[in-house]
């Protein structure tokens, strides 16, 4: 009893490559090795509170209506409404560095006024480099020159402040090289970030996991639980099954995988030579979930989310130590127009992180780093934002490691590799990627991401 | 299946395909992706309910015909006039 496809990894692509599967009767069958859905974007309960996992905001929000965004497209391919996805839009965010603020909103005219007052030198190249930006196609899977954005960036802006400052959102959502970003992946986060922009589900993330989840069953998909990959079985090059952790061999004719491109090629069996050539990501993220007894704004938290460097210039990468607390995002969940106030504040602080290191200590030592580095994180950001450390009534902190375990991302690199597999194909025939590591960036992205492989591989 | 049934089956896969769209006051020969935003996803999805639906395969060749609806309904009753609408 073959199956027409298996799909790995019950993440938003996973599950979008499911529904699209389903929903034109072919046999399909999900398997997830976690207990709980989501992936990279997933939830987690603690003390009866349910936490987010990934989701700071969705980004690429745009109105109902509006059918040819990346958000319209996805709504219309998986056949739910706008309102489905319940979705409540950012107050105002901002990108805070020593000597100038940006803040935006979700309408891109109020960021370009916001560049024009405080970069009153660059605003001419700022909207040369947006006209630029807004006719790039940068959804075309057949292309493969990579360009880095910082050279583009600076034949139009001249002050590299602005040009960090850009770059900074843009980085920390979505960038898994160090340093530069591709220019195609600047044009993909740019255009979702600041063209389109914020939006959160009330409900969260479990919320929209389950919506899918849902439709994904009551198209006669199957969706395994607990049930890892050890292998991808393939035979003259065409791969024909899986095993299961639990040593069950499920046979396919196709088989898409989420894990990630190395991460896939590791488990076909047998091995491939290709292995070894492909770089691995290495950028990966500390979070502090700090529960609060009042409204963030309370508190002199009134932006949706800020992207900060208490440094003069930015750099993204991974830092030589265990994270860095010079930058960060800081994420308050409360300011978003929900139609009713949540019941408890939250201020997410997420910092860059070493996985190396943390992936060294002993359990002990693991624990109270921890604390060490949540509070010195903490600290840094009072340097620069109201304390709030005699409000918060719960905290808890996840780190690359705990990254890697839930989501066998290697490095807990929660954007992938840096080089991306635009077409999603593999070696072996009839196995794809959807992903992360095929190049589709965000919540939106990755839906997507799984929503074009099934269309382009397995319905065509 | 009658011309209006056919027709009925038409705008039931577009109601499916694009839940937000207002599909009552369509125009039978005004182009569908210049009334309700349709793309090549989309046309897609048209094609490929038809398959679901009713086994019919229909070639790249043809998606011309399927630009209105007045060309889906001329092209495809041929194709369904033996067969009874679903209760």
């Amino acid at each position: 009893m073959a199956y027409d496809a298996i799909i790995i990894g019950s993440g938003l692509s996973g599950l979008a490559a499911g529904i699209r599967l389903a929903m034109f009767n072919k046999k399909v069958c999900i398997v997830e090795k976690h207990t709980v859905l989501g992936g990279l974007n997933s939830f987690y309960v603690r003390k009866n509170r349910t936490f987010d996992v990934g989701l700071h905001a969705m980004t690429n929000f745009t109105p109902k209506g509006v059918r040819n965004s990346p958000l319209g497209k996805l709504l219309k391919q998986l056949r739910f409404s706008h309102d489905d996805f319940r979705l409540c839009q950012q107050h105002m965010s901002e990108i805070r560095f020593p000597e100038h603020v940006l803040r935006f909103t979700n309408d891109f005219e109020f960021f370009r006024q916001e560049v024009a007052d405080q970069f009153p030198k660059e605003i001419d190249g700022f909207n040369k480099l947006v006209e630029k930006i807004l006719s790039f196609d940068e959804l075309n899977l057949n292309d493969n020159e990579t360009l880095g954005s910082r050279p583009i960036l600076e034949s139009f802006i001249k002050d590299p402040v602005l040009i960090d400052m850009l770059n900074c959102p843009l980085m920390y959502y979505g960038n898994a090289r160090e340093g530069d970003m591709d220019f195609y992946q600047f044009v993909i986060m740019f255009k979702s970030i600041f063209v389109e922009g914020f939006a959160k589900p009330v409900g969260g993330m479990h919320y929209i996991l389950n919506l899918l989840e849902e439709k994904f069953k009551q198209l006669g998909g199957e969706l395994r639980m607990g049930s890892g990959v050890t292998s991808i079985n393939a035979e003259k090059g065409s791969v024909e099954s899986v095993t299961l952790e639990s040593g069950e061999q499920l046979a396919a004719e196709s088989v898409i995988s989420s894990m990630g491109y190395i991460e896939t090629l590791n488990h076909c069996s047998p091995s491939l030579k290709e292995t070894d050539e492909c770089e691995t990501g290495k950028v990966s993220f500390m979070e502090s979930l700090c529960v609060v007894d009042r409204e963030p704004r309370d508190l002199g938290y009134d932006k949706s989310i800020v992207f900060f460097s208490t440094q003069p210039r930015f750099d993204y990468k991974v830092p030589n130590e265990m994270i860095n607390v010079s930058t960060g995002v800081l994420c308050c969940s409360n300011n978003f127009n929900y139609p009713e106030p949540m019941k408890e504040g939250l201020i997410r602080l997420t910092n860059l992180a070493n996985f190396a290191q943390w992936d060294a200590l002993p359990r002990k030592d693991y624990i109270q780093a921890k604390k060490n580095w949540r509070n010195q994180a903490l600290e840094s950001l009072f340097t620069f934002f109201p304390d709030f450390r005699d409000n918060v009534v719960f905290l808890d902190s996840f780190t690359p490691k705990t990254i890697k375990k839930y989501t066998g991302h290697i490095n807990g690199a929660v954007y992938g590799s840096p080089e991306k597999i635009k077409n999603g194909k593999t070696p072996v025939k009839n196995l794809y990627i959807c992903g992360t590591d095929q190049g589709f960036l965000g919540i939106i992205g990755a839906t997507l991401s799984g929503i074009s492989m099934a269309n382009l591989h397995l319905l065509r | 299946m009658t011309i209006d049934e056919v027709r009925q089956i038409i705008l039931n896969i577009l109601e499916d395909i694009a839940p937000d769209e207002d599909i009552s006051s369509i125009d039978d020969n005004t182009k569908l992706r210049d009334q309700i935003d349709l793309d090549s996803m989309d046309f897609l999805d048209i094609v490929m309910e038809l398959r679901k639906r009713f086994n019919i395969e229909v070639p790249e060749k043809d998606y011309e015909h399927l630009a209105t609806l007045a060309g889906c309904i001329s092209y495809l009753q041929p194709l369904l006039k033996d067969r009874l609408a679903a209760s």
